[in-house]
C-alpha cells in the first residue's frame, strides 16, 4: 500500500497509488494514513482517483483514518471512481465526508 | 439481448489474498457478458463482501484454511451465485440482518465495520444461507445481464 503526500498551500494531499483498498490491505492502509497525516495539515484531501475498488473493510479503514486525525481536522475525499462512489453512496458515508469528483475541484473549494 | 453463459464453478483456498484471486477469476469468466462498469462493480462488491466473510469468519485465523467454492449460473433474471465452504457456520444458523449503520453520531463514534451484510442485502436478491452437513452454502442472485431488463 503506497501513499504519496504533498502540500498544496495549507492543504495536504495524500494520494493512494494502488488500485484496491480491500480487506487484504485495510490495516496497512490505516497505518500508512496515520503515518502520513500525524502532525499534518488541518485539512487533508485523500486522492482516490486511481482506486478502482474498495470494499467495506477499505471503507472502514478510511473512517478509522478520519477518526485518527482527531476531532478538529477534516478528511476530504476526491476523485471517486464509479465503484468507489457506489460504496460511499450506498452506505451513506458520502454524507459524512466532504466528497469531490476531482482533485482540482477539491483544491479549489477547500482553499477558500 | 444477452446470450446465456454456460454454468461454471471454481475453487480457491482460503487465505488473505484468495478473495482477490477469486474475484479476478470470476470477472474473467463473466467477460463474455460485457457487463458495464455499474454491473461489474455490483458483482465484484457483493462477492468481495461474501468472500471476505468466509475468510474472516468461516476460516478464522488460527483455524486450518480450507476450500471456497464458487458456482455461477446465468439465467434470464441474472446471475445465480453460490458460495460454499467447509468452515465454521454462521452463529444461530442465519446471516446477520444487514441493517444500515447509524451515522447520526459524533464523528469520533462512527462505525468502522458492519457494512458488509448491508451491502450484500442491498445489492443482491434472494440471499439464502444454509448449513448443510459440514458445509456453509450461501446463495444469492444478482440482477445483471438480465433478459429484457428483468429485476
Amino acid at each position: 500500500m503506497e501513499l504519496t503526500s504533498s502540500q498544496q498551500d495549507a492543504l495536504q494531499v495524500v494520494a493512494v497509488n494502488d488500485a484496491r483498498i480491500d480487506a487484504a490491505v485495510a490495516i496497512e492502509f490505516k497505518d500508512a494514513m496515520r503515518e502520513k497525516t500525524d502532525g499534518g495539515s488541518d485539512v487533508v484531501v485523500l486522492d482516490l482517483s486511481v482506486v478502482e475498488f474498495i470494499d467495506s473493510s477499505g471503507l472502514g479503514a478510511i473512517v478509522a483514518s478520519m477518526k485518527n486525525m482527531g476531532k478538529g481536522r477534516t478528511l476530504a475525499l476526491a476523485g471517486l471512481t464509479p465503484t468507489v462512489e457506489k460504496v460511499f453512496r450506498l452506505t451513506r458515508m458520502d454524507s459524512v465526508f466532504p466528497v469531490y469528483p476531482t482533485l482540482e475541484g477539491a483544491l479549489d473549494n477547500l482553499k477558500n | 439481448m444477452v446470450s446465456m453463459l454456460p454454468a461454471f464453478q471454481f475453487s480457491v483456498q482460503s487465505d488473505e489474498f484468495s478473495v482477490r484471486d477469486a474475484l479476478e477469476q470470476l470477472l474473467r469468466r463473466l467477460r463474455p457478458l460485457s457487463l458495464d462498469v455499474e454491473e461489474a462493480g455490483t458483482v465484484e462488491l457483493v462477492m468481495a463482501e461474501a468472500l471476505n466473510n468466509v475468510v474472516e469468519h468461516a476460516y478464522p485465523e488460527g483455524n486450518p484454511a480450507g476450500p471456497i467454492n464458487i458456482h455461477c449460473r446465468h439465467r434470464s433474471n441474472g446471475l445465480h451465485l453460490t458460495i460454499t465452504d467447509q468452515g465454521v457456520g454462521m452463529p444461530d444458523g442465519e446471516t446477520p440482518l444487514g441493517r444500515p449503520a447509524n451515522l447520526n453520531v459524533d464523528k469520533m463514534d462512527l462505525p468502522e465495520g458492519g457494512f458488509g451484510w448491508f451491502l450484500i442485502k442491498d445489492l443482491a436478491k434472494d440471499v439464502d444461507y444454509k448449513r448443510v452437513g459440514w458445509e456453509n452454502r450461501l446463495s444469492l442472485r444478482l440482477a445483471v445481464a438480465t433478459k429484457s431488463g428483468q429485476t
